[in-house]
């Protein structure tokens, strides 16, 4: 199980193959989540966002996510990378990939992990408006297109 | 007993300050603890409160020591 907390934008495909040839678990199912900032919010065109978090805080309640989703479903392996620092848009915030040996745990325990972080691990959005308004993020989308 | 007490996100903005250090004798709550330490504000309907980085609710207690943050609603991932 890795958590990794990066200022620096990061590819999504090479660290889950760099992550895989490192840890070689045996797995017959590996679910991933991909999140990408969108150059669009609210009817508003972003042109940047900067993400804080709770340093320590927010790697613990990762851990005790996955910690949780291993009590629900046979789960090998996961590696979970945010960004925090100034993302711009089509640049990945957040990798979740989960590795079990069947696709039903692989699928829910990802799902999981991703809803949990989104409710609970502590990260701020703020976003640069193409005016240079800036404005926090109030709270999360339910994940689903809302027209 | 000393508490720190720290802020995040819009919440750190809004107060103009990113955390203080808060000493008192006796039983205090968070709800009370937010009293004391931000009198003028009232503490916000949908204000998120962790003490030593886990979850509490704004009845605990808060011992000597504790590190107690305020925070608005997450938005990662």
């Amino acid at each position: 199980m890795t958590i990794i907390i990066c200022t620096e934008s990061f590819d999504p495909w090479q660290e889950i193959q760099q992550y895989q040839q490192l840890t070689k678990t045996k797995y017959g199912a590996t679910s991933i989540f991909i999140g990408t900032m969108r150059d669009f919010n609210d009817g508003d065109e972003v042109k940047a966002m900067t993400l804080e978090y709770y340093q320590g805080m927010t790697e613990k309640q990762l851990e005790k996510i996955i910690a949780e989703a291993k009590q629900q479903w046979a789960v090998l392996d996961v590696l979970i990378v945010h960004r925090v620092g100034e993302i711009l848009p089509n640049q990945a915030i957040v990798l979740v990939s989960v590795w079990t040996m069947h696709r039903g745990d692989a699928f829910d325990a990802c799902r999981y992990i991703m809803e949990a972080l989104k409710s609970h691990a502590p990260f701020w959005k703020k976003e640069l408006l193409s005016t240079d308004k800036e404005r926090w993020v109030l709270h999360n989308t339910d994940g689903y297109n809302p027209n | 007993m000393s508490i720190k007490v720290r802020y995040f996100a819009s919440l750190k903005e809004s107060l103009g300050r990113a955390e203080d250090d808060f000493v008192h004798t006796g039983l205090l709550s968070i709800r009370e603890l937010w009293q004391r330490v931000n009198a003028a504000t009232p503490l916000p309907d949908n204000i998120l409160v962790a003490v030593n980085m886990d979850y509490v609710d704004l009845n605990y207690l808060v011992k000597d020591g504790d590190e107690v943050a305020f925070f608005p609603p997450v938005t990662g991932g």
